[in-house]
């Protein structure tokens, strides 16, 4: 029975939450109350591993909330849980984009949706950089204006953008740069 | 190879390589399905996003959706989201088991404080190779500027702003070419 209720909890999730992974934590925190299946305690560290692990967090939530609550068919139920509503939307949009892609009128509303998602991008971009490089919160405690800035993170940032633009090392896999900072991370203590 | 075994295959290697939400995604997909694959392009990929962000569901799994559905209809739709997740199940299912307190590990927490940088620089160049293949003209880097500057100052859904611009380009584009 709990397969169920965990399919039909992660369904409406999959359906209600609109954005990225963390938009799903209300929804979480909202199971958590009703079902009693993990404790708030538990879904913050739920979420602090989902963000240090490799794939889209609003799954690896998922699939942990699933693994809690239920074990490994959880884990399992959960994700096919979340995702179907988005598969039913996105295959019912694709198709009816591919039948009417070459309609003017189709095509005048993706003139302007596409700079526009440029620049929804660009803003994501841009805040995630702000996190990354410059630290609010220790400014904001000490008042000091040199501790506004990471700059480990500054200096690692400058220099992966410079290399990853050399001509010769553009062909590489962004894979390789990933693990190279990871082990960059821990040699220089990062997170300290 | 067969289309569905790749197309499971290649969003599986997206899927472990993402570190991040759906925008962490973005130089990966670059990469993995529109220069190695030629799947799609990335001004369709700028098209995914969009209305990703304004239907339900998380961004990584609409866009993997879409990419899928487009090389094999809907079977090839639902074969490359379960690809997208089945790392995320693999890994996090031993997280859970073996290491309750893995995201406190000292080496985890340094190691992931390094790979943010990177994806952020990745990020930062995967937004400027879509903005140089989104932006065309001069009215496009209005559409553009203007909908990051209103993201930065409102705090309103992006949904929103998609749908204005979709209007806009109505506008612009009917006025153009004379209805």
């Amino acid at each position: 029975m709990i397969y169920l209720l965990l399919y039909w909890e992660f369904f409406k999730t999959g359906l209600f939450a609109i954005g990225g992974g963390l938009a799903t934590v209300p929804f979480l925190q909202d199971i958590s109350t009703r079902t009693g299946w993990f404790t708030f305690q538990e879904l913050a560290d739920m979420i602090a591993v989902s963000e240090s692990t490799p794939g889209p967090i609003g799954i690896n939530m998922a699939t942990y909330v699933g693994f809690r609550s239920a074990g490994v068919p959880g884990s399992v139920i959960a994700v096919l849980g979340e995702i179907t509503p988005s598969i039913i939307i996105i295959l019912i949009v694709a198709g009816i984009l591919h039948a009417f892609r070459h309609n003017k009128y189709v095509e005048r509303v993706f003139y302007g949706i596409r700079p526009a998602s440029t620049g929804l991008i660009a803003y994501a971009c841009i805040s995630v950089m702000m996190l990354c490089l410059f630290k609010a919160d220790a400014f904001r405690a000490s008042g000091r204006f040199a501790d506004l800035f990471s700059v480990k993170n500054m200096i690692l940032f400058a220099a992966l953008v410079a290399l990853t633009n050399i001509k010769k090392l553009k062909k590489l896999h962004p894979i390789i740069f990933i693990a190279a900072s990871a082990v960059i991370g821990i040699l220089f203590n990062f997170a300290g | 190879m067969n289309i569905l075994v790749d197309l499971f295959l290649t969003f599986a290697r997206v899927g472990a390589m993402t570190f991040g939400g759906g925008i962490a995604m973005l130089p990966i997909l670059e990469r993995e399905v529109v220069d190695k694959k030629g799947w799609t392009t990335v001004e369709e990929l700028a098209d995914y996003y969009a209305i990703g962000q304004c239907t339900p569901g998380i961004i990584a799994v609409n866009t993997a959706t879409f990419i899928g559905q487009k090389q094999k209809g809907a079977t090839g739709g639902i074969v490359a989201t379960l690809g997208l997740v089945f790392p995320s199940i693999v890994i996090i299912m031993v997280i859970a088991a073996v290491l309750s307190n893995f995201a406190e590990i000292p080496a985890v927490q340094n190691a992931f404080a390094g790979i943010r940088v990177c994806v952020c620089a990745l990020i930062l160049n995967a937004a400027i190779k879509l903005a140089k293949s989104a932006i065309v003209d001069v009215k496009t880097f209005i559409i553009f500027a203007l909908v990051l500057a209103g993201m930065l100052i409102f705090d309103v859904s992006p949904v929103v702003f998609v749908v204005i611009s979709a209007i806009a380009g109505l506008v612009i584009k009917g006025l153009e070419e004379g209805r």
